[in-house]
């Protein structure tokens, strides 16, 4: 009888879906304009990206033109955030550094929550694949990150080298080194949650009526372990710009004298008591990249959440 | 009145007198940071120059090299030589006497069967000691009586002092290891641990990677010294960290390879708790000029001879080009500060083999380079980079991961692209760039690069071995699994007459003559493009005195000697 | 649940089996060698025997049995035998796991880090839940509040700027500058009276804030997530509607609901206690484990890294089942059978 009933409401659900699909998501737009830090953080976010994509052209010192004789400077109307130890200008290496972290962040990010949530929602769904899936997570976690980069750069940048040239292969490598690395936590995490999800009300209601399982979980599943996705998101991006710049110190990453955030910060390290401003740029650079991320977080998830979108 | 002040002065000085020459455990404790942890204190076992230093403050050889690089008796009476007929005429044997009274640290008496079971130890098969170039061609130990030792060899020897001399030739005390000998050697880790010595100090604690306590030596042959009663000698950090916990928090007295820019040290000095100290020895930080070609195509061929010559860097005008636009000076400032100076020659000391013939290199000329480049018929192309013949000067740089290396990278680039040649850079892991493993690709011996740095440099004085690197059957190649010195691929049937001239040759200043000879040829074809000629840095604690920082042999060589400032 | 327990922890002999034999390939095939950081000085040769005396010419699947036997035989029964002050079988010859680097048996090495990571990454983390959970809570039911805006901006600080940085900014202010704390840790201090205490104290003050404010602010963001998912829900407003007390319902309705994914992140977290904290003990010169590993993969010394991972990965998959367990605990729809 259940058999019966199922496709013609599935149907039904279908039909209303393509109906009508922008005014849901002008819907989730409305909502999200209502939070005032996801605007502003979106409006950061947005500002950051133009500034990287557009800066370099204005700002026309290349970011590894050596001045040796205007090393350590601070502040000043030639080098606006001073230069480095080899005369370099800091705000030329933010600039360029930006496009780097922001897209390695991004993408990296990505990459992670698409693996994790996609273990996560499988294993925690399907108790048939949940063992299978969970030990190999356990796995990804016991193995040791370093001797694991180096076998994987060994074995892949001079192949990637050569087929996509030395950066973008050398980025394709990266993102995909942090990306493999970095999506166990959300997997679990997501996993716990489609768990517990799972016995509530309306995903058996759901499934009592034959709702396939592709659509439980894009329909009922994901929306509702949103929360944890987006937190995930916040904190991967912090995580992907800090990796690289790990990677790139122990000679797996982008060669020495191309910048990023996250070597930018590494480097001037040192350099702290010296020259604080070298510090500071790199390190707001990225803490207020991921708080702006954050915030779109908070707002999205806001906006996704049918009950908050409806009050 | 005047009488009197002086007569109390004088009293004063006789009184203070003593205290200067403290006794034995007055200065009360050292606080000594090499931020490359201790890994184990039986140099035979391990290599790593922080565990030869550490053992060297327990451990001691029969002779060893002072602060100027002279050979110096240690436990012996004094150095053998042909004259006082200690190494015999056919220059196959030297005989040491060791001084009388001398005790190990347990009490008991050191005797000449203690270095002939030190040698018969390194040279036991499946030990893996890593001292086994201190005992080539030792044919046999023995000893002659209680203080007497006499080594063998099964070949003249021009320089014999490879057994028993440095830091990493010290004598082990036979009652200790006799059950370690060969395959046994690893299990024995109290005795690694807690190597008995004849040092001014003896093992406390140890914790492996992580710290070293130890206490004066009792036995120990002055009964004055050492003036510490105890030291902690500990690891773990960074050169920047160690140098702050010497400079500026002085929590530590001594911290040992400092290897950070010269602008923090500056700085951090400038705090005034310390200072920094440099001693030069044999270390060249050059780069490797890659005579075969590393084009990947090639397969199994890169980087051998098989796969012929480099397509531009053979061409030696390219090579001088190369040297000519790098301002060694302005290198050397920027990295290494009061630890660098420019060289043109790859064996800078000691003073005797040092060659002058190169010096011209010392001035950046870059108008000349692109003169030189403009005859040898390389045009530069509409992007700037120079071509001919379809083939453009694009080079591949590689060296291993370090900050300052990364900043002489980056300057080199700069220099080169405005003779109109094209630099990638690389940096890759110095445990994988130094390990020599068969199945990496990133290797220095490999070398599939057109160009590599790093520093090199040789033990104690005597340069025949480290010259004999660049002779033609020191070239890696599959062949020999890329076991070879010779990274350039050099090969100049000249030079290697040479080097066996020098195997063959004893007086001292013919074979000063064939070295410098042999430097000034490798320079002159261009095969290496010598940069800074590095002195290690260390930094000292204001109140810690009777320092004598030496290059030649362990910085700790006369730790029994310091004292604390009153 | 106990019938669940007892599959999942023989389920887990293979897994570990399988998890050690792939480390292992991983170590073997890495490119890095354990005579890298020899000064250049010593030569080719000699370097090719002290492989060979390490055993590295042997196939790698001896290696590997060696491993095993070494380590799932002969530790345990050198282990049972200094329990017991008494020699079981071949005591005297027995191989133990050694080190290539110190040449000393890897377990007492571990032993010997044991304190000072427990004390510092244990601490820390000890300390960074008992702040993050209170923060989170209030975060999420005052949410946008001026503490909810200040908590997201510091704990987004705390996640963004790695500890390398906030370990030195750290030494510099207080080692340096005012002198309260010393920037190298002691391993060889005891704890024997106040003065002692105090110094123990005083050199675990930086390297523990430096980690809590890194563990409290990941914790933290996915507790108040959790918290805000869980506010809205049904149950809590038919919980008020009953009259409960706000307090109860926030704190026990709520929070209980709302500990899954907390749980998940904190008992990921715990293994990572025991793996140390690889550059915070680098910064402050802390040499715990997580020192011991790093040492131990840049010298390429594999028998250690391969024990010290694989201990690593048993702790990883009894917390994963621990945390499954609680599940079933939190929520007791949960059900695994």
């Amino acid at each position: 009888m259940t058999d019966l009933n199922t496709n013609p409401i599935g149907e039904i659900e279908a039909i209303a879906v393509v109906e009508d699909p922008r005014s849901q998501w002008w819907d989730v737009w409305d909502q999200f304009k209502t939070h005032k830090g996801a605007v502003l953080g979106l409006a950061f976010f947005v500002l950051v990206i133009l500034l990287v994509l557009v800066g370099p052209h204005l700002w026309t010192i290349a970011p590894n033109h050596i001045d040796i004789r205007a090393k350590n400077q601070g502040m000043s109307l030639a080098h606006p955030m001073g230069t480095d130890q080899l005369g370099r200008d800091t705000f030329a290496q933010m600039l360029s550094g930006g496009r780097v972290s922001l897209a390695v962040g991004v993408v990296a990010m990505a990459l992670s929550l698409f693996v994790g949530t996609l273990v996560g929602v499988l294993a925690g769904y399907f108790r048939r694949i949940d063992g299978l899936l969970m030990r190999f997570t356990d796995l990804f976690l016991a193995l040791p990150l370093l001797p694991l980069l180096l076998v994987i750069i060994m074995l892949f940048r001079d192949t990637l080298r050569a087929a996509f040239g030395p950066e973008t292969g050398i980025f394709i490598l990266i993102v995909f080194v942090i990306g493999i690395t970095s999506w166990m936590q959300t997997a679990r995490i997501v996993r716990g949650d489609v768990l517990a999800l799972k016995q509530q009300e309306f995903v058996l209601a759901a499934r009592s009526i034959g709702t396939p399982p592709h659509r439980m979980i894009l329909r009922h599943v994901l929306p509702n372990v949103m929360s944890p996705i987006m937190v995930s998101a916040t904190l991967g991006i912090a995580n992907a710009i800090i990796t690289e710049s790990a990677l790139s110190f122990l000679g797996l990453g982008f060669p020495s004298d191309f910048p990023t955030w996250g070597r930018l910060l590494f480097d001037s390290t040192n350099f702290m008591s010296l020259h604080p401003a070298r510090v500071i740029w790199p390190g707001l650079a990225i803490s207020l990249t991921v708080l702006s991320v954050n915030y779109m977080g908070d707002g999205l998830r806001d906006a996704l959440d049918p009950r908050i979108r409806g009050r | 009145m005047k009488m009197k002040s002086i007569l109390l002065g004088a009293a004063a000085a006789l009184a203070l007198a003593p205290m200067a020459q403290a006794g034995r455990g007055d200065s009360g404790h050292l606080n000594i940071i090499y931020w490359q942890a201790v890994s184990i204190l039986n140099p035979f076992l391990s290599g790593g120059t922080k565990d030869v230093e550490a053992s060297s403050l327990i451990i001691e050889p029969l002779a060893r090299y002072d602060e100027k690089g002279n050979m110096v008796p240690w436990l012996a009476k004094e150095i053998p030589s042909v004259k006082n007929g200690g190494v015999s005429k056919d220059l196959k044997s030297i005989t040491w006497h060791i001084k009388p009274g001398i005790k190990w640290s347990d009490g008991s008496a050191l005797t000449a069967k203690d270095a002939v079971f030190t040698a018969n130890y390194c040279m036991a098969p499946d030990g893996g000691c890593a001292q086994k170039a201190n005992f080539a061609d030792v044919a046999k130990v023995e000893a002659i009586d209680d203080l007497t030792v006499k080594v063998t060899f099964s070949k003249p020897k021009p320089f014999p002092y490879g057994p028993f001399v440095g830091a990493q030739s010290p004598i082990i005390q036979a009652a200790q290891f006799k059950n370690c000998v060969g395959a046994k050697a690893p299990s024995c880790t109290e005795q690694n641990f807690h190597p008995v010595g004849t040092g001014p100090f003896v093992v406390d604690q140890f914790r492996a990677n992580d710290v070293v306590t130890m206490k004066a030596n009792p036995n120990y042959r002055d009964p004055n010294k050492p003036s510490f009663a105890s030291l902690t000698f500990k690891g773990g950090g960074d050169a920047a960290a160690a140098a702050r916990s010497v400079l500026e928090t002085g929590e530590f007295d001594y911290a040992w390879n400092l290897q950070v820019d010269p602008t923090i040290l500056k700085q951090m000095a400038a705090a005034g708790k310390g200072e920094v100290i440099s001693a030069f020895g044999t270390s060249v930080e050059r780069l490797m000029v890659n005579f075969t070609n590393p084009d990947p195509k090639l397969g199994d061929k890169r980087s051998t001879v098989e796969g012929g010559p480099h397509p531009f860097l053979s061409d030696p005008a390219v090579r001088k080009a190369l040297s000519l636009a790098i301002d060694r000076q302005t290198i050397s400032d920027v990295g290494y500060g009061s630890a660098g100076k420019p060289t043109c020659n790859v064996l800078p000391a000691p003073a005797i083999y040092a060659s002058t013939a190169n010096d011209s290199c010392l001035v950046q000329d870059i108008a000349k380079a692109n003169k030189i480049l403009d005859t040898a018929g390389w045009k530069r192309g509409s992007d700037g980079i120079r071509a001919k013949n379809g083939v453009r000067l694009s080079i591949l740089y590689q060296t291993s991961t370090n900050a300052v290396r990364q900043d002489t990278q980056a300057l080199i680039k700069q220099w080169w692209s405005e003779i109109g040649v094209e630099t990638e850079l690389k940096n890759i892991d110095a445990a994988v760039f130094f390990g020599g493993d068969q199945s990496s690709p990133d290797t220095f011996q490999k070398f599939f690069a057109d160009i590599e740095m790093y520093t090199n440099n040789f033990n104690g004085t005597d340069p025949e071995a480290y010259m004999g690197s660049w002779t033609c059957k020191q070239i890696p190649s599959p062949a020999n699994n890329w076991l070879g010195d010779n990274m350039p691929r050099y090969c100049n049937p000249a030079y290697d007459k040479l080097s066996s001239e020098m195997a063959g040759t004893a007086d001292i200043n013919e074979r000063a003559k064939l070295a410098k000879a042999m430097n000034d040829m490798l320079m002159q074809d261009g095969a290496m493009i010598p940069l800074v000629h590095r002195g290690s840095v260390s930094a000292r604690s204001k109140t810690l005195m009777g320092v004598k920082m030496n290059a030649w042999d362990s910085e700790m060589w006369n730790a029994a000697d310091w004292y604390r400032a009153k | 649940m106990l019938n669940f327990t007892i599959r999942r922890l023989l389920f887990t002999i293979p897994t570990l089996l399988l998890i050690s034999l792939i480390i292992f390939l991983l170590l073997d095939l890495a490119p890095n060698d354990p005579t890298g950081n020899l000064p250049l000085t010593i030569p080719a040769e000699v370097r090719e025997q002290i492989r060979k005396a390490l055993g590295l010419g042997d196939p790698i699947y001896v290696r590997y049995y060696r491993w095993l036997v070494q380590f799932f035989v002969n530790e345990p029964l050198n282990l049972l035998g200094e329990w017991t002050h008494s020699c079981i079988g071949d005591c005297e010859n027995r191989l133990r796991v050694t080190s290539w680097a110190t040449r000393s048996p890897v377990v007492d090495l571990i032993a010997e880090r044991m304190p000072q990571t427990l004390w510092v990454v244990g601490l820390s983390y000890v300390v960074g839940i008992l702040i993050a959970v209170p923060i989170g809570v209030y975060s999420a039911y005052r949410q946008y509040s001026w503490f909810d805006q200040l908590g997201t901006f510091i704990s987004m600080i705390g996640f963004s700027v790695p500890t390398f940085f906030t370990g030195v900014l750290m030494i510099v202010i207080f080692s340096v500058q005012l002198r309260w704390f010393p920037s190298i840790y002691d391993t060889t201090l005891r704890v024997t009276d106040w003065s002692s205490l105090g110094a123990q104290i005083r050199q675990m003050a930086m390297p523990v804030f430096v980690l809590a404010l890194y563990n409290a602010a990941q914790i933290s963001r996915f507790m108040r997530a959790s918290m805000l998912d869980n506010l809205n829900q049904d149950y809590v407003r038919t919980a008020r509607a009953k009259g409960l007390n706000e307090r109860v319902v926030v704190l026990v309705h709520v929070l209980r609901n709302s500990l899954i994914p907390v749980v998940t992140v904190i008992a990921l977290g715990v293994p990572q206690v025991f793996g140390g904290a690889i550059i915070t003990e680098q910064v402050f010169k802390v040499n715990g484990l997580g020192q011991l590993l790093i040492i131990g993969i840049q010298g390429a010394d594999i028998p250690l890294v391969q024990t010290l991972t694989f201990i690593f990965a048993v702790l990883i998959v009894l917390f994963n089942l621990i945390a499954d367990i609680l599940y079933g605990i939190l929520d007791p729809r949960i059900r695994y059978d």
